[in-house]
């Protein structure tokens, strides 16, 4: 594979070894970030629907959904530098994303200006598609308001730009910008593809790894590609060049909550014991885990959990349900744990 | 003349009494070069911001230490300014973006495009990049976070962030997978008495009994802070220390058990109005109110007998502290909890005698 060997540095000799400097503190998820649309090894459906329409030359707007690390920033990224090679791509690609201000202001001014400026067939020798591409990123943070100047822009300057629209929610997109774009849903990645670049990064980097802790880095990640790239860099970091990195070391970046502590908090509904449930509570809490986390946790072994009937398991949902939005409105942690575990314990013994 | 809190704030990681292994780790990572983001999160007086102080001397060396402060102005779209202070050295700044609010987001775009975009110049300094220290990541807007996800990714060569927060439950997700996660869990007891006799031993005021410390360390909540800042009051109040010491409360938590106490003996309209005054007293001393509630729910729930009552008293507790979240006015949800727990109290009361 030619793209990952490192580009050749022409200049003085500094420049090389900034260049180098720079290559190393970079993070893996940016250096092996897919470069061109073969490289795109999941996600096949939506690669080879894109593949087709770059054939015909006739992109239309696009609109890539689906939850975070799952590809779609990259999958655009690859298909413009596909398209447009990588020296016309500053100049025929803007990308916008939440980190730039997109009031409608900007929306007026900026991306209307980029989007009616013409550009030619083709630069030199090389043939070049006739329309720009412009890259909302994390689109469903924009706000309406802008959104809505989008539409008529979108459909003038049809002729001259592609619009490209990614985001989390497609809720959140109001439906007339939908509805001019192709749609794209990202699914989570898949085990094995996960598995496959993983340990690719692994071969590349040198790192060595236990084959159950790339388990259970797959599974921590949820089919967030980003999450586990993330983790394993930080774990070969912590640990260093020579050691190997085991479970407990990715759990601990993953800021799993450790089971003895979960085991404890179960443990707990069977009493009605209520200073045994405030004191296990307050040591979750001194120790810093984070409520939302050992919540997540709980549910999983609530699902699991033989002992209680269905009603029982119901009730308790509901209970964890109301946890988790006071948690999003930012009540406080230990008050709602004390709370829950109080509730749960009510229905359990 | 310093607090003893200030004083004795270990500088360097090789000097952190607690959590070696993390320090150990967070060594090697300064060293390695390759420093990622980060994320401290724990409860409060658990010593993050001491590791991040130490974090950055050990990447920059003595130089992180000269620091100023100065006044930022920012501006944001519909031309309101708004103004932010920052600390800064040579190698770092340190923000506060939630002093200001909603408008947070305008300040991440605005200082951290700006830290960003510069390039160190100077082939052979030590690091090539600056860092940017966020206090109270978890008070950030989703729109501020948000704004963070890219340029995080984008400048990873010219700009590190480090985040200090108390809960990872309020940071969105995409900011946590780009983050290493470390997490600053609270000294345990044995732990704090040990800074604290060291503490002691290098103020030359004697020798500490124990059981005080002990006592202190408990008497915290795990709080270390807390136990320094205790520790000073006790040796003003009486010195030597003494064995059985009685140790100083601060005056509103004093209150609040003058408030509990109101609370438990009487449950009628007459009583809810001297607490309404009380607690409105409170209030005028800028306690902050989640905090009156959740001491007032502590003492309460440790004077009640009987499980039921307790877990009940628990539940209303975490009801009225969320609606005081979401609520405007602090008073009334103060208030709505005396009166539930007023009414609850009674039943149970009235049932115990039946």
């Amino acid at each position: 594979m030619s793209f990952f060997t490192k580009r050749q540095t022409t200049g003085s000799s500094s420049s090389a070894a900034l260049a180098a400097a720079a290559a190393a503190q970079k993070p893996w998820i940016e250096k092996y970030r897919p470069k061109t649309m073969d490289d795109i090894s999941s996600q096949e459906q939506a690669v080879a629907v894109l593949k087709k329409t770059m054939e015909s030359q006739n992109l239309p707007h696009l609109l890539f959904y689906g939850p975070p690390g799952t590809g779609k920033t990259s999958t655009i990224l690859a298909l413009a530098r596909d398209i447009y090679g990588p020296e016309m791509i500053g100049s025929r690609v803007l990308e916008l994303n939440a980190s730039d201000e997109r009031g409608i202001q900007v929306i007026r001014e900026k991306v209307k200006n980029f989007a009616r400026s013409t550009v030619s067939h083709n630069i030199g020798n090389q043939s070049c598609p006739p329309y720009k591409i412009i890259i909302l990123d994390e689109a469903d943070s924009m706000t309406a308001d802008a959104q809505s100047a989008l539409r008529r822009t979108m459909e003038t300057y049809s002729k001259l730009t592609r619009f490209c629209l990614i985001c989390n929610y497609v809720t959140r997109i109001i439906e007339p910008l939908a509805s001019r774009c192709a749609k794209f849903r990202f699914r989570p990645l898949e085990e094995k593809h996960s598995r496959e670049r993983l340990e690719m990064i692994c071969r590349q980097e040198d790192v060595k790894i236990a084959p159950e802790a790339i388990l259970s880095l797959i599974r921590l990640s949820e089919g967030d590609l980003r999450k586990a790239i993330m983790y394993l860099q930080s774990a070969s970091r912590l640990i260093g060049k020579d050691a190997e990195i085991g479970i407990d070391v990715i759990a601990d970046i993953a800021g799993t909550v450790p089971e003895s502590i979960i085991d404890g908090l179960e443990a707990c509904w069977r009493t009605k014991d209520y200073n045994a449930i405030s004191s296990e509570v307050q040591n979750v809490v001194a120790d810093g885990h984070s409520a939302a986390k050992v919540l997540s946790q709980l549910h999983t072994r609530l699902l699991k959990n033989d002992v209680l009937n269905s009603i029982q398991k119901a009730k308790i949902a509901e209970v964890f349900g109301d946890m988790d939005k006071a948690l999003c409105d930012g009540a406080d942690e230990q008050l709602q744990l004390l709370n829950m575990m109080t509730r749960v314990s009510a229905i359990a013994a | 003349m310093a607090l003893w809190v200030d004083k004795h704030r270990p500088t360097s990681l090789d000097k952190l009494d607690y959590h070696i292994d993390l320090s150990q780790h967070l060594k090697k990572l300064c060293a390695s070069g390759d420093f990622p983001h980060m994320l401290v999160f724990g409860p409060p007086g658990a010593g993050k911001k001491t590791r991040v102080v130490s974090i950055l001397r050990e990447l920059f060396g003595p130089g992180s230490e000269k620091i100023k402060i100065d006044q930022r102005i920012f501006e944001t779209p519909s031309k309101r300014k708004l103004e932010l202070n920052i600390v800064s050295s040579n190698y770092h700044l340190e923000v506060n973006p939630s002093d200001v609010g909603n408008y947070d987001r305008v300040v991440i775009q605005d200082l951290l495009k700006e830290v960003a975009q510069t390039q160190q110049v100077d082939v052979s300094a030590q690091k090539r990049f600056k860092v940017v220290v966020i206090h109270e990541a978890d008070l950030l807007t989703r729109d501020a976070q948000a704004g963070l996800r890219r340029t995080m990714e984008k400048y990873m060569s010219n700009l590190r962030i480090i985040m200090c927060c108390n809960t990872t439950s309020k940071i969105i997700g995409p900011i946590q997978s780009r983050c290493l996660l470390v997490r600053v869990g609270a000294p345990t007891v044995p732990e704090i008495c040990k800074v604290l006799h060291k503490v002691v031993k290098k103020e030359h005021c004697g020798p500490l009994p124990e059981s005080l410390a002990v006592k202190l360390a408990e008497e915290s909540g795990r709080n270390l802070r807390r136990a320094l800042l205790m520790l000073e009051t006790a040796k003003v109040q009486c010195h030597p220390f003494k064995e059985n010491q009685e140790i100083p409360r601060m005056d509103w938590e004093e209150f609040i058990r003058v408030v509990m106490a109101q609370v438990l003996r009487m449950q009628n309209p007459e009583s809810l109005q001297i607490v309404r005054g009380q607690l409105y007293e409170l209030l005028n001393h800028c306690i902050d109110p989640t905090t009156i509630l959740k001491t007032l729910a502590r003492e309460l729930i440790a004077k009640v007998d009987g499980d039921d009552i307790k877990m009940r008293f628990a539940q209303e507790a975490a009801f009225y502290e969320h609606r005081l979240r979401i609520g405007q006015k602090a008073i009334f949800h103060l208030e709505a909890f005396v009166a539930k727990i007023m009414s609850v109290y009674k039943r149970h009361l009235m049932s115990m005698d039946m």
